[in-house]
């Protein structure tokens, strides 16, 4: 039981981000000759060889798939054929959409230790330990894996950053086993562009959520935004109930705040998942009347009380202002 | 033709909340407790293909969780359900995902649906696990963060979209029975009718054990579990400087934020 194996993601032909933090976050746990191996599933593994030949990695294992895009029935043959090769103390994979579809049925099957959505790990008298959240993010929980030799994490996006000095790690060739898939692809679909709003090019956002109320409290944070020249953005639930296009969410099933310098959330309670799409802007305001929100947390201002107040305040304040 | 949901009773935080005196846990006396809200969308969706079904079709929401659970048993009830399970017993305590699942499981083999809906996570753990671990248990194909269902009852597969992320959705085909993780939004959640509500509430919720479903005390609680909680903190908060005072002092200062980023962007 030694090394490390991380599993990392493609899709449709470009390397997942998160795939590379996992490099950062293995280093800490190397023990005295351990090896950290980054493997990468698909039809032509090949092409991500030198995107991930990073500082960190010792070895890229390229395993050869029949299925071009993730599947679960794929992954769980593959990545379990690999640990019960290799015998890992730690396996780490991306806390992602494809995850949630294998991780947790590769612990039932192996028998693994298993955490997810872990956002630290550290050894403790050389056990294992791992960090999520719980309760809505509110509390902190470690969490460890007593008589598992081989523990399988998840780890949250951004919790680390990627090794920046490229290196040259040995290329071992896996070919995965057969599976006889349960589930086909058939094909991927965009989002439709419902409005010609850019979020992800918007140096200056407004984003309202939940805390709104209802749909006839969207106009006022709109006229709001237009007054002091914000692009309106919103949370998850409000463009699932439809009151605003899905082009406006931010967050990891929405657009992510690439170019945003301010950020000003009101009524966002800040769900790991809107976080993902905005956490790193480096002017957060935070406008909520719950002061334990989570959104204060990334938030580098906070204001505690009402929005409609704070909202109309404001728009007070740049009243005479050209939009 | 039968689908069964898997359901959570989430607790969110009072303002004020203490620990539990071994540190593991949250008092549950602070503990405030609701239907897991991807709960709610992935009942609307078992129910909303129980409307649209020709054949005779019977929707059942399954919990695993002592007998305060009952209450989102009995919403589930009102808003659909034709039957609600409920499995407990003490040795059940300090159980992961992982060995939630191999109860979910035992009570699928039991009651042999056609699909078995469970919510991508819960809104209190977020572990995005337990739906998938019972799939595995089963040896049923599986599919995570479904936004969108095609399916006809009786029929061998269904069709659906997955949500990843950026937005982007994956169109798959499945064999079922299957495990599908619902996602938010993939409808609209109905609210429940007076009316239903009184129903549910003359209805029998079936309470069973794990021994009824064949699993010993190995297999649940910490032992059954695949990770085990150490301790419970409050996080570090950030640094967040508060902007005290009225709502027009607070305006007024994050308009000053807002005049000083315009000032300094061209």
């Amino acid at each position: 039981m030694s090394g490390i194996l991380i599993i990392a993601e493609q899709r449709r032909g470009e390397l997942r981000a998160p795939s590379l933090e996992l490099i950062t976050a293995a280093q800490p746990l190397r023990r005295p000759g351990d090896e950290v191996s980054i493997a990468i599933l698909g039809k032509a593994p090949e092409r991500h060889v030198s995107a991930l030949s990073l500082a960190g990695a010792d070895e890229i294992i390229t395993g050869h798939t029949a299925a071009a895009e993730f599947d679960p029935d794929t992954f769980e043959a593959a990545v379990g054929a690999l640990i019960t090769q290799r015998r890992p103390d730690v396996v780490l994979v991306p806390h992602s959409v494809d995850s949630f579809g294998y991780a947790a049925a590769l612990a039932v099957k192996l028998g693994l230790g298993f955490a997810t959505d872990v956002y630290d790990i550290r050894r403790i008298d050389g056990e294992l330990v791992a960090t999520r959240g719980g309760y809505g993010q509110k509390v902190s929980v470690e969490v460890d894996f007593p008589g598992r030799s081989t523990v399988l994490l998840a780890l949250r996006g951004s919790s680390f950053k990627a090794p920046e000095q490229s290196s040259a790690p040995r290329v071992t060739v896996f070919e995965a086993p057969p599976v006889a898939g349960r589930s086909q692809t058939r094909d991927f679909i965009e989002l439709p562009a419902t409005d010609d709003v850019d979020m992800t090019g918007a140096e200056f956002i407004l984003t309202i959520g939940r805390g709104i109320g209802e749909e006839a409290n969207v106009a006022q944070f709109r006229e709001l935004a237009d007054a002091i020249g914000a692009t309106l953005g919103c949370s998850r639930p409000i463009a699932d109930a439809g009151w605003l296009p899905k082009s406006r969410q931010v967050g990891q099933s929405g657009k992510t705040a690439s170019a945003c310098k301010l950020y000003i959330a009101m009524g966002v309670s800040g769900a790991i998942q809107h976080l993902a799409g905005m956490k790193h802007v480096s002017t957060i305001v935070a406008v909520n009347s719950d002061a334990g929100a989570s959104i204060f947390g990334v938030a580098k201002y906070g204001i505690v009380g009402d929005i409609f107040e704070v909202a109309a305040e404001l728009r007070r304040q740049f009243e005479g202002d050209a939009a | 033709m039968k689908i069964l949901v898997a359901v959570k009773q989430v607790a969110a935080l009072d303002e004020d909340f203490e620990f539990r005196d071994d540190g593991r846990d949250v008092d549950p006396d602070f503990l405030i407790r609701d239907l897991n809200e991807w709960d709610d969308f992935s009942l609307e969706e078992a129910v909303k293909i129980k409307e649209a079904s020709a054949e005779p079709t019977t929707v059942v929401a399954v919990s695993v969780g002592p007998g305060e659970v009952d209450e989102v048993l009995r919403k589930c009830l009102a808003k659909g359900a034709d039957r609600a399970v409920r499995i407990w017993d003490d040795a059940l305590e300090g159980s992961d995902p992982i060995a939630i699942a191999r109860v979910l499981a035992a009570a699928a083999k039991r009651e042999a649906p056609d699909l078995l809906f469970a919510g991508v996570q819960s809104s209190d753990q977020s572990h995005a696990a337990t739906g998938i671990a019972t799939a595995a248990f089963l040896d049923w194909p599986h599919a995570a963060v479904v936004s969108q269902l095609t399916f006809a009852p009786g029929a061998a597969t269904a069709v659906f979209r997955r949500e990843l992320e950026g937005g982007l959705l994956q169109e798959v085909e499945i064999r079922c029975p299957a495990v599908l993780t619902i996602q938010l939004g993939i409808n609209t959640p109905r609210y429940a009718s007076l009316r239903s509500i009184k129903q549910a509430a003359a209805k029998p919720i079936e309470v069973l054990s794990p021994a009824d479903l064949g699993l010993g005390a190995a297999d649940v609680g910490e032992k059954g579990s695949a990770s085990r909680v150490r301790r419970m903190f409050v996080p570090d908060k950030g640094h967040a400087e508060l902007i005290e005072g009225g709502a027009t002092a607070q305006a007024a200062r994050l308009a000053a934020i807002i005049r000083e980023f315009k000032g300094t962007t061209p």
